[in-house]
């Protein structure tokens, strides 16, 4: 009401923008949702969501900036504070590298963050703080608990995955927290970054009760500049958002090793996301020993996928959510997989390379970290970067770091070892190591454990103190040829890492986590001590006074008392005379 | 146009009027108005028959122009008592050194509509002129986004006279706690947020109009909340062919829904034209959207607020540290806290002179000053142990030692006693 009568008063002059024509508008911002399925050999599936928004703006400090499929929270995140790539992941569980194969994009359990910051960045160690701050918010991860103990700066690991002028490695920072636990209320503002949230698409089959009910689940966020076209004369934004998540036969509780969307996710698919411009689910139907089919999908697909992935050729069966054939017959797109026929274990690949570590040792002063690396290719050696983050109290003595490959000493090619602080910085010690054909590796450095102040032990310390995984990058041969792919035409999940060129691929490797024990003072001493002490003041003291300060008063003797007529009672049945 | 000629006359210094008074019978002011009220600090009266007369108007006419006792009560809205305010008092926001506004489409339902609005243009053209209007209150930044999927917490009704639904204005609370949600936090900045929503309801739920407490619809389809921003609805047209294909592309006049939410911001500032008096005659301030001398009120009441604001930390930082008296105040809040000081009285002083500009910055000054003395972070590390600590640890180890003690003073005090009996008592 008040507001009418105020628009008598307030007269704009300008005249109204031209009309424009409503259809046809041209946009500056697509999305690209996708589904893969892979069936692994054990009898799991994984399946790999993506959701890619590739905005064609500059996100300038200060300039205004009108949002669309881009979410508003990150791109005035990636804006305020300078930020050319951002990584973060949160994951539950370990992919089996050994038993599943290599994954499309692996985590490190816990929470990992590394960030590119852009040159104009002065101080970046202050805007990495507020980063982790600000992004701690948004996701409602403990991120906050990012310091300088656990943030190292790589120098040869973590190369830009997307454009790069220049790669001065000051600017990079990378964090791992492997305490972190990922559950719903992490899922939650994730989902709620999408453009068509969780109500339309492929997001529908995001329910938190049988994505947790896994074995691995792995959500991430990726954000990357990017070429606009082949050209490159212009720069977009790319923001990938990629959920990974693997149900296995056994808690799912029946003993056929059939799957399908519903059984997995309770949910089938019903439409695509309006907003998409395309909307695909791949389903890996390459046959395993090259000579007939292993599985059997329905409904039939749209189309047949072939591509070259990590080195194979994969056959896959795809689904087109926007082409009007699919939801002909069905008003929903439940895809089934059907095994045709048992598999047995001699049929399961071992893939090229792939990683364990362990702490050996015993008691609770020294102890050994030991890293096996495997690489099963048969004739092809490669080099490969490892990067391990040691927290400081697990203090390394690098003079017992050995490489030993096949019984002899395997010098690596280029070592950087930054030594730790206390309490300041934590130990980054990077190599470079060439692994002959058909080998295993084996790297082993010993440490000794600290003690800490007892202000610095956390909740339940006897559960003990997590080492962060650590990080094996590498160029893999790969055995059949790769042509480049172009990152608008082919599906998502083979444009994620650049590829240099056709022979070989980039894979990115996590170890497993450690957990080590660290010497615990009992707790309870301070009220042990309190009371010890307490208790020998008020007896020896106490009765020690009351000895030299006595003063001693003459007693009438007195006639009874109960004690002494009770003494005489008893004196009388013995026949004693009374006192 | 008078007015425009008469300008470079004045003296255009913030916080001052001129009035020129014309004869009664000038034909300067149309029939039936006896001010005219331009945008640029001046006015025009028209002679009273008396010298009260025009002295009553004059007065009004200051009134209108500049601040009144309520202004100024609303000003500090949140320290007065409760039952001496108009209800619209609390409506305009804190004072504060920036604000972000964000303009927000909310699509429920992309399958029928694909919406667009050229937001670009329309911040250019119609929102910026404003906002560099306000540039001396405040820093402003400016941002859009169109979220999918969001809907309003509340069914609208069918309502069959008019075949269309709506929405009752007891329900109008209850739509902003779900959107909000939706709308995300400025995680990178501290500024105050002004939402401003256009909502394009859902083809089942079209057309959609807002009722006010009378039961009739607004004309705008436009609500404001108090210190959060505003919502408008805009209803898109059936189309023509019931077959027609889907999604309908919708252009939104960006003329129409500007003029609402430039109106709502206005109010959210404090700067309403409710109480004129008929005879008046405002002129509009253009593109701009506010005079000069609503800019004036604005920054009286801003510098207001700030003074209080500033004096209510600073008290309250001695009364805390009179209670905690382990607190040890580094010099760099010691310098803080004097700079405000200095600053606030430097600020009253201005204002008591009239020079609204200088007042306004010293105001801004402290504000900033004594809210990083009160919030420095040193503040809140207890150097020392508190007591209640210390008693339990030392009471455990003294009180089992200091008992027989006490008994034995008390025994010694008692033969003392006695024994002065006694000697009497022989004697």
């Amino acid at each position: 009401g008040r507001a009418a009568a105020l628009l008598l008063l307030l007269l704009l002059a300008a005249c109204p923008g031209p009309g424009r024509a409503g259809a046809g508008r041209e946009r500056r911002d697509a999305l690209r949702e996708e589904l893969l399925l892979s069936p692994l050999s054990t009898g799991d599936v994984a399946a790999t969501f993506q959701f890619r928004t590739r905005w064609d703006a500059d996100l300038q400090r200060g300039a205004v900036s009108h949002y669309r499929l881009f979410p508003k929270a990150l791109g005035r995140l990636v804006a305020a504070l300078g930020v050319r790539e951002l990584h973060l992941a949160l994951t539950q569980g370990f992919w089996r590298t050994r038993f599943w194969g290599q994954p499309p994009l692996q985590a490190p359990a816990g929470a990992e963050l590394w960030v590119w910051f852009q040159p104009t960045v002065t101080d970046v160690d202050k805007a990495w703080k507020e980063l982790s701050n600000i992004l701690s918010g948004i996701f409602c991860a403990s991120l906050n608990f990012i310091d300088s103990t656990n943030t190292v700066i790589p120098t040869a690991s973590f190369k830009p995955l997307g454009l790069a002028n220049g790669t001065d490695h000051h600017l990079l920072r990378y964090a791992v927290l492997p305490r972190e636990v990922v559950c719903t209320e992490n899922l939650t503002p994730w989902k709620k970054l999408l453009p068509c949230g969780s109500k339309a698409g492929l997001a529908v089959l995001l329910k938190a009760e049988r994505l947790f009910h896994s074995s691995y689940h792995s959500q991430a966020v990726h954000i990357r500049p990017i070429c606009r076209d082949a050209s490159c004369v212009a720069v977009s934004w790319e923001l990938r958002q990629t959920l990974t998540v693997v149900f296995d036969v056994f808690s799912s509780g029946q003993g056929k090793k059939d799957w399908s969307l519903f059984k997995m996710f309770s949910r089938t698919l019903t439409d695509a996301c309006p907003l998409a411009s395309q909307s695909k689910v791949y389903v890996d139907i390459s046959p395993k020993n090259k000579e007939k089919e292993l599985l059997e999908v329905t409904p039939p697909p749209t189309s047949v996928h072939e591509a070259v992935v990590q080195g194979d050729k994969k056959t896959y069966a795809v689904y087109d959510l926007l082409s009007p054939l699919l939801f002909n017959t069905s008003r929903s797109l439940n895809v089934q997989l059907k095994w045709k026929r048992p598999q047995d274990s001699s049929e399961m690949p071992i893939p090229v390379l792939h990683a364990q570590r362990y702490v050996g040792g015993y008691g609770l002063q020294t102890g050994e970290i030991c890293t096996l690396i495997y690489n099963t290719h048969p004739h092809r050696a490669f080099p490969v970067i490892l990067l391990e983050t040691v927290p400081w109290y697990l203090r390394l003595y690098v003079h017992t770091l050995t490489v030993i490959t096949k019984g002899k000493e395997n010098k690596p090619s280029y070592i950087h070892y930054q030594p730790a602080q206390d309490r300041r910085r934590p130990h980054l010690l990077e190599m470079l190591i060439q692994l002959p054909a058909n080998s295993v590796t084996k790297i082993t450095i010993q440490f000794e454990r600290a003690l800490l102040k007892w202000t610095e032990y956390p909740p339940d310390p006897n559960h003990g103190f997590y080492v962060g995984s650590s990080v094996l990058s590498a160029l893999v041969p790969s055995v059949i040829a790769m042509k480049d792919v172009d990152v608008e035409q082919s599906p998502l999940f083979t444009s994620l890492f650049p590829s240099s060129d056709g022979s070989s691929y980039f894979v990115r490797l996590y170890t497993e986590p450690l957990l080590v024990n660290l010497p615990t003072p009992d707790f309870s001493m301070p009220y042990n001590v309190i009371c010890l002490t307490c208790t020998v003041v008020a007896v020896c003291y106490g009765s020690f006074y009351n000895l030299l300060t006595r003063t001693f008063h003459v007693e009438e003797p007195s006639r009874g008392g109960l004690a002494k007529r009770l003494a005489n009672v008893i004196r009388k049945l013995r026949g004693v005379p009374l006192l | 146009e008078a007015d425009a000629a008469l300008r470079p006359l004045q003296d255009v210094s913030m916080g001052s009027l001129t009035m020129y008074v014309v004869p009664e019978t000038s034909s300067l002011l149309p029939q039936g108005t006896s001010v005219y009220v331009g945008k640029h600090r001046s006015a025009l009266v028209r002679a009273g028959g008396s010298l009260p007369a025009l002295h009553a108007r004059l007065r009004q006419v200051t009134q209108v122009m500049s601040f009144t006792a309520t202004s100024i009560a609303a000003a500090l809205s949140d320290r007065v008592p409760d039952g001496r305010l108009s209800p619209d008092a609390r409506r305009s926001l804190k004072s504060s050194l920036g604000y972000e506004i964000t303009f927000s489409l909310l699509n429920p339902d992309p399958k029928s509509h694909a919406v667009d609005w050229d937001i670009e243009g329309a911040v250019n053209r119609y929102v910026k002129p404003v906002l560099d209007k306000l540039s001396l209150v405040a820093n402003f930044s400016v941002d859009s986004q169109i979220l999918y999927y969001a809907i309003l917490g509340v069914t609208p009704r069918y309502d069959k006279e008019s075949s269309s639904f709506l929405l009752s204005a007891h329900s109008l609370p209850h739509v902003i706690n779900p959107v909000e949600a939706r709308l995300g936090s400025s995680a990178a900045s501290l500024y105050p947020v002004l939402n401003f929503l256009l909502y394009v309801p859902e083809r089942s739920h079209s057309p959609l109009y807002i009722q006010d407490k009378d039961g009739a619809p607004v004309s705008t389809n436009a609500f404001h909340s108090p210190r959060w921003g505003g919502i408008m609805v805009y209803n898109v047209e059936a189309p023509a062919s019931p077959q027609a294909s889907l999604p309908l592309h919708v252009d939104v006049d960006m003329a129409r829904v500007m003029e609402v939410f430039l109106a709502q911001l206005r109010l959210l500032f404090g700067l309403s034209r409710e109480e004129l008096p008929p005879e008046f005659l405002l002129e509009s301030p253009g593109n701009e959207g506010l005079a000069d001398w609503e800019l004036d009120h604005l920054l009286w009441a801003h510098t207001v607020e700030n003074i209080a604001t500033v004096s209510t930390t600073l008290t309250s930082l001695a009364q805390l540290l009179d209670k905690i008296g382990n607190i040890v105040i580094k010099d760099d809040v010691a310098s803080e806290v004097y700079r405000a000081v200095a600053s606030v009285q430097s600020a009253v002083a201005e204002l008591a002179m009239g020079h609204l500009h200088s007042a306004f910055q010293a105001s801004k000054e402290a504000v900033t000053s004594s809210e990083r003395a009160f919030f420095d972070p040193s503040l809140l590390h207890l150097l020392y142990f508190p007591d209640d600590q210390k008693f339990a640890i030392y009471i455990p180890l003294f009180l089992p030692m200091a008992v027989p003690i006490l008994l034995s003073l008390a025994k010694i005090v008692r033969e003392t006693r006695q024994r002065k009996k006694e000697p009497t008592k022989m004697d």
